[in-house]
Formats: C-alpha cells, sequence, structure tokens
C-alpha cells in the first residue's frame, strides 16, 4: 500500500510548483499596474489615431494569474480596478470583479497550460482583454448606467483584444528581464565538495 | 471545480464590488477622488518633465525666430486692447440700457485656468480630469469652456483634482439655442447617435420640424437648465435631417472646442 497523500496538501504543493512569482515579482507588477493605469489615462496618440484607447490591464493580469500566488492575482485584479476606476468615469469598483474572475479562470486552470509558450500567452491575452469589457459592460448596464456603446465599439473591442493579446508574451518577457537584472539568484552549487577532496603529495 | 481557497477569494471579490457600487453617491464619490489622489505625484511628475522638455527646445529655438514670434504676439495684443475697449464700451452701455429698462444687472463670473492632467481610460465615457480642486474654489457642476467654446462641466470635486464630464458624454446634457436672427430655436445637445467615436460631433435633437435649419448656423448655450449660463459658443451646425416620422429635426453639431487637443482648460467659477 503506498502513503496517501492529503489532498490539500497535495494542492498546496502543487499551488508552490506552478508559483514562480516572489514577493519581488509582485511588487513589481504592482508597481507596473499602477504605471499601466497611469499611462493609460495620459497617452492618447492611439486614441487619436484609431479612437481607441487601450487595456493592458487584463494582460497584466493573465501574466499574474499563470505565475503568481491567488494573493498576488487579487493584489492586482483589485487595485488595478480600483486605480482604473478612479481614473474614469466608472462607477467605482465596476472593473475590478471582471478582472478577477479572468485571472482565476486561468489560475485554476494554469497546471493544464503550456505557459511557456508565446503561443498560449497570446490566445490567453486574447481572451482575457476580450471577456474583461464585455463583462464590465453587462455590470454597467444593470447599474442603470448608460455608456457611449455602439456599432463602433466593435472596433474598439477588436483593438484592445489585440493589443492585450501582443501585450501578454511582452509582459513575460519584461517580467522575465526584470527579474535576471534586480532579483537575487543563488549560485547554483558546484560538483566540488572539501570533505571529498583528494589530498595528493606527500604527507 | 475551484478550490477553497479560490472560491474564498471570489467571494471577497463579490463582496467589495457589491460593497463598493451600493456605497451612498457622496462616500463613493470621495472614495474614488481618495484612491485617484494616488496619482498626483505622477501628474506632477509628467508637469515638470514636460516644462523641462519646453525650457529645452526654448533654449535651442533661434533669435530670429524669437523676434519674429515676439512681432506677432505685439501686433495681437494691439488689434486685442482695440477690441476690448470696444467690448468695454458695449458693456457700459449695455448696461446702462438694462438700467434704464429695469432688468437685473449682469454679473461676470470669474474664471479659474486649469491644466489636463488625464482623460478617460475607459472607452465609453467622455471625461478628463484637471488639476484643480475644492481648495481653489472649484465647486461641483461647474462650466468649463476653453477659448473657443463650451468644453463641459465639473462632475466630480476632489480637494487638488477635479472630473470633467465632456460635452458628447451621456451625462452632459446641454439646453442649446440656435444663435440666428430668424430662428432662435431650442435644442437638446446629446451624444452622437450616428458616430459616437467622433469626438468631434454631437446631435441636437427636439428641435421643431418647421425650424429653417442651414448647415454653418451656430449654436450657443441658452442658460436653461441652471448649470451653463446663456451665450457661450458650443459649435456649428453641420448637417440635420427628419426623425420621428417627421414629427422633429434632429442636427449634428461640429463642436468648436477640439476636445482630443485640449491642454487647458478655464472653470467657471460660482
Amino acid at each position: 500500500m503506498g502513503r496517501r497523500v492529503c489532498p490539500s496538501k497535495r494542492g498546496t504543493r502543487n499551488a508552490k510548483l506552478f508559483q514562480r512569482m516572489t514577493w519581488f515579482n509582485t511588487f513589481a507588477v504592482l508597481l507596473v499596474t499602477y504605471l499601466v493605469v497611469f499611462f493609460q489615462a495620459t497617452f492618447n496618440e492611439l486614441r487619436h489615431f484609431a479612437g481607441v484607447q487601450v487595456d493592458l490591464l487584463p494582460s497584466l493580469v493573465v501574466y499574474t494569474a499563470l505565475n503568481g500566488s491567488l494573493l498576488a492575482l487579487c493584489l492586482v485584479a483589485g487595485l488595478g480596478g480600483l486605480w482604473i476606476d478612479a481614473l474614469s468615469a466608472n462607477p467605482l469598483g465596476v472593473t475590478l470583479l471582471p478582472l478577477f474572475v479572468a485571472g482565476l479562470l486561468i489560475h485554476r486552470s494554469r497546471e493544464f497550460i503550456l505557459r511557456d509558450q508565446p503561443y498560449a500567452q497570446m490566445m490567453l491575452g486574447l481572451s482575457a482583454s476580450a471577456a474583461v469589457p464585455v463583462i464590465t459592460l453587462i455590470i454597467l448596464l444593470n447599474l442603470d448606467a448608460h455608456p457611449l456603446v455602439g456599432w463602433f465599439s466593435l472596433w474598439q473591442w477588436i483593438v484592445v483584444s489585440a493589443v492585450g493579446a501582443c501585450a501578454t508574451p511582452a509582459w513575460f518577457a519584461f517580467f522575465d528581464w526584470i527579474e535576471r537584472v534586480l532579483n537575487y539568484r543563488p549560485v547554483p552549487e558546484g560538483g566540488y565538495r572539501p570533505d571529498r577532496e583528494v589530498k595528493r603529495g606527500r604527507t | 471545480m475551484l478550490r477553497r481557497k479560490q472560491l474564498i477569494a471570489l467571494g471577497v471579490m463579490i463582496l467589495v464590488t457589491v460593497i463598493l457600487l451600493k456605497l451612498p453617491t457622496r462616500t463613493r464619490t470621495n472614495l474614488k477622488l481618495a484612491i485617484g489622489g494616488f496619482f498626483i505625484p505622477l501628474y506632477g511628475a509628467a508637469g515638470s518633465t514636460e516644462q523641462l522638455l519646453n525650457s529645452a527646445s526654448y533654449a535651442t529655438l533661434p533669435r530670429a525666430e524669437l523676434v519674429r514670434q515676439i512681432d506677432e504676439l505685439l501686433q495681437t495684443n494691439q488689434v486685442l486692447q482695440m477690441r476690448f475697449m470696444l467690448a468695454e464700451e458695449w458693456r457700459k452701455e449695455n448696461e446702462r440700457l438694462r438700467q434704464q429698462l429695469g432688468l437685473p444687472r449682469q454679473y461676470q463670473r470669474p474664471m479659474k485656468i486649469a491644466r489636463v492632467v488625464a482623460r478617460d481610460p475607459a472607452n465609453w465615457w467622455r471625461s478628463l480630469k484637471i488639476d484643480r480642486g475644492s481648495r481653489d474654489g472649484i465647486t461641483n457642476n461647474a462650466p468649463v469652456l476653453a477659448v473657443h467654446g463650451l468644453v463641459g462641466r465639473v462632475s466630480e470635486v476632489g480637494y487638488a483634482e477635479s472630473q470633467v464630464v465632456l460635452l458628447g458624454d451621456p451625462d452632459c446634457r446641454v439646453s442649446v439655442l440656435i444663435a440666428d436672427e430668424h430662428n432662435r430655436e431650442q435644442g437638446i445637445i446629446a451624444p452622437s447617435s450616428s458616430s459616437p467615436s467622433d469626438d468631434a460631433l454631437v446631435d441636437l435633437g427636439f428641435i421643431s420640424r418647421n425650424s429653417k435649419l442651414t448647415a454653418g448656423q451656430t449654436v450657443v448655450t441658452s442658460g436653461q437648465g441652471g448649470i451653463f449660463p446663456p451665450g457661450i459658443v458650443v459649435g456649428q451646425i453641420a448637417d440635420f435631417r427628419t426623425v420621428g416620422f417627421g414629427l422633429y429635426k434632429e442636427a449634428r453639431v461640429s463642436l468648436a472646442v477640439k476636445m482630443n487637443t485640449l491642454e487647458e482648460v478655464w472653470v467657471m467659477m460660482p
């Protein structure tokens, strides 16, 4: 009879196995989230050119959901949602839930996702960037708000989804680079052991 | 299936969302402005960087170009002084005639300049943030103008920043009239139904079917509604059509102010 492992312990072990983000990464993602929200409110070139403002938060949520803990996901979705609503005419809290739900769906099945593949990252970024505005819009319409929605929204939705898809692999590359450059990395132990040293020569 | 921790997190998030959405409007607005306050240091940094870049570009501007610009400004200044003198005469005459007719005196409301620091990151609203708040005497619903005409109204006031809803936003409807000698028809400015993505166009609705509309007619605020004083330029009629089975007319108005290039605005004080 093999030793039985408690399911909850197995879950914890799996979660830790798939969790690559340290506190440093979580802090870096939160800082980038803050800057991204500010960028979205102040960078208007694409809005003037194509009539669309991009939304990079869903792609950040995808990155966190695939690499971080549940707490990191809560922080990124929660603070990102609150920050974006604070700068927008959205009712406060309306973006929080869509971001979290998109992240949670990815987080729960990340063990089955080839998350190192750029194609998978792009597809997840596309799905999240497409889903978040739709869920937000549904909540807004249920709140009796009257957002500017029409046929042109389809164009905005396509552009936002496409930009989100392209941004997701870029976030992976960016945060990998940040970690390589700034984070502490322990030097791997070599095969040399002083107690096994062969002393040559006469003693 | 979601694990226990994930279910708890989802529950907490739903609870937080519901609480935030069900907060009283005043509390929600204050909370929103407090969270928005996180970005004030970045606005300051962005403003300083812009100033630094501007001063760097001034340093590289050739002297001949500066002299040419000064000459141009001197000429413009003279023209404006002449116009100001004439306007002052008309103002006095207007006041005198009002006094003779027994009409109430018109007061010029003071204005305060504000810098646009951010725009709405969501695609379905038209609003922007300015760097003036209650500490500068800004109040809710204060009209916001630019040099060429009306921009919108203040919708939320924080201590050091405010949110402005622009013309064309569903929350900014303005009662206007056509400033024409033969046609003083009134209507309501609403978001454009045909091209909502175009922030240079809005709809002018509820105009009677017998109204004589022509493209190019100027549209100004009517003063009804109590928020916007009368006579502020909104835009010009671009085209019009009959709607509601011929019952009334609807026009598209090209806004006088280019909303996407706004950098500074004027807030009308109470």
